[in-house]
């Protein structure tokens, strides 16, 4: 339990998924104009890598790692295509079970919820689940069971949704500012982005249990 | 042979004035996070560039037989197999680089240059266009990744390619590498430094 909290806040701060990986960047730095709409995507980007994580979790351990299927034989290389397939299903499938059991939640994530296949962030996630799941039961980042996989799911989630809301709100106070012409928009919002990094670097120390 | 304009306009226009990086935005994530040296950056950007043109190619190909309702997952497959042959070639011929790179290999299944580009051309485009296409926003983006880790490795760790350019005399008088260079929060600052700098060029320009 220890094990699965540790991960759990330790994906949300130290592996941040934005400030750490630069995963789901161009999503991340499209969107987030104001606080209300990046709200609804980080909610939706949390709501799948919920559900296509534990999935993916289970494909690896069962399916494609070393010996899994007939043994001698390590499937891993067919990964890449086998998540992406179950990622592109997972978020049809999603986006038909809000749309008919939750009209109004589908409103409002509406159009994201399509491009979340094609986020970076869910894909990174389940290639670095594949990567941890061979660690030391030791070892802190290790993903030893599917409810490690769950925690940290909701943990990256967390993570990317809190330093979306975050940038969306900067960049709402950022609109009365007196920036340089050549610098506004974009260009400041990436500087923006790296001091908050660097920000969150230093939570890149800390140790729990 | 000699190009017509608007192949030209193809092939050249993703170089700078219409770059995937620093202007369309696209391929952000891997951008960013394999720069820290130059010699990974200079891998991922080869390999960027043969998966989109190869991708383009494939794409353009077989764009008439495509049902409009399962081209995304028809798109993402293609590229997913052309993304897999890329990461078995380099474990088998660069080990050492391919560990560098570790997921961001795999993620340029996700990368937005490659959907970009085989939604808004290579489903609309012949053969050869779409593969100068392809060839042109890959370099596009292999030219962003070359700059930015050229400045991170230069004055992160005083070399490039892995060979010291910085002399030892200057260490000796008291020069420190900047350490800062190697967390990934200069490399979105130094992103942000190139989009100013190519804006005020182009700006000149018009």
């Amino acid at each position: 339990m220890e094990h699965a909290f540790s991960l759990f806040v330790r994906s949300i701060f130290a592996d941040n998924m934005i400030f750490a990986y630069f995963l789901g960047m161009c999503s991340y730095l499209a969107v987030s104009k104001d606080v209300k709409t990046s709200a609804g995507l980080g909610v939706a980007v949390t709501f799948v890598l919920l559900v296509t994580l534990p999935v993916n979790y289970l494909l690896q351990v069962y399916v494609l790692g070393p010996n899994c299927l007939v043994e001698g034989v390590d499937l891993s290389y067919l990964s890449f295509i086998i998540f992406i397939a179950v990622i592109a299903a997972i978020v049809q499938i999603v986006e038909m079970v809000v749309e008919k059991f939750a009209p109004s939640l589908y409103a409002s994530l509406g159009i994201f919820l399509p491009l979340i296949a094609v986020n970076c962030a869910i894909m990174g996630c389940s290639l670095f689940m594949q990567q941890r799941v061979g660690l030391e039961a030791t070892d802190p980042k290790a993903i030893l069971n599917i409810g490690d996989a769950f925690m940290y799911a909701l943990g990256s989630g967390i993570g990317w949704f809190l330093a979306i809301v975050c940038l969306a709100g900067i960049r709402e106070k950022m609109e009365y500012n007196d920036v340089p012409k050549p610098l506004q928009g974009l260009g400041i919002t990436f500087i923006t982005v790296g001091l908050m990094a660097m920000a969150f670097m230093c939570f890149s120390g800390i140790s729990i249990g | 042979m000699k190009l017509s304009d608007k192949t030209k306009e193809t092939l050249l226009g993703p170089l700078s004035a219409n770059n995937p990086v620093i202007v369309q935005i696209l391929g952000i994530c891997s951008a960013l996070a394999v720069t820290v040296q130059l010699k990974p950056a200079l891998v991922m950007g080869i390999a960027v560039t043969i998966i989109v043109a190869m991708s383009n190619v494939v794409i353009a190909l077989i764009r008439n037989t495509i049902p409009m309702r399962i081209r995304i997952i028809v798109q993402l497959v293609v590229v997913a197999a052309l993304v897999t042959l890329v990461s078995e070639v380099l474990k088998a011929f660069a080990y050492d680089v391919a560990v560098q790179l570790s997921v961001y290999i795999g993620l340029i299944i996700t990368n937005c240059i490659l959907m970009g580009r085989l939604e808004a051309f290579a489903m609309s485009n012949n053969v050869w266009d779409s593969f100068l296409d392809g060839l042109g926003n890959g370099l596009g983006y292999a030219i962003i990744l070359v700059i930015v880790a050229f400045f991170r490795e230069l004055l992160g760790s005083g070399s490039l390619l892995g060979f010291q350019v910085i002399p030892q005399w200057c260490y000796e008088h008291g020069y420190v590498n900047n350490g800062m260079m190697m967390m990934p929060a200069m490399a979105l600052i130094l992103v942000g430094c190139i989009i100013w700098v190519h804006r005020s060029i182009n700006k000149e320009e018009k």
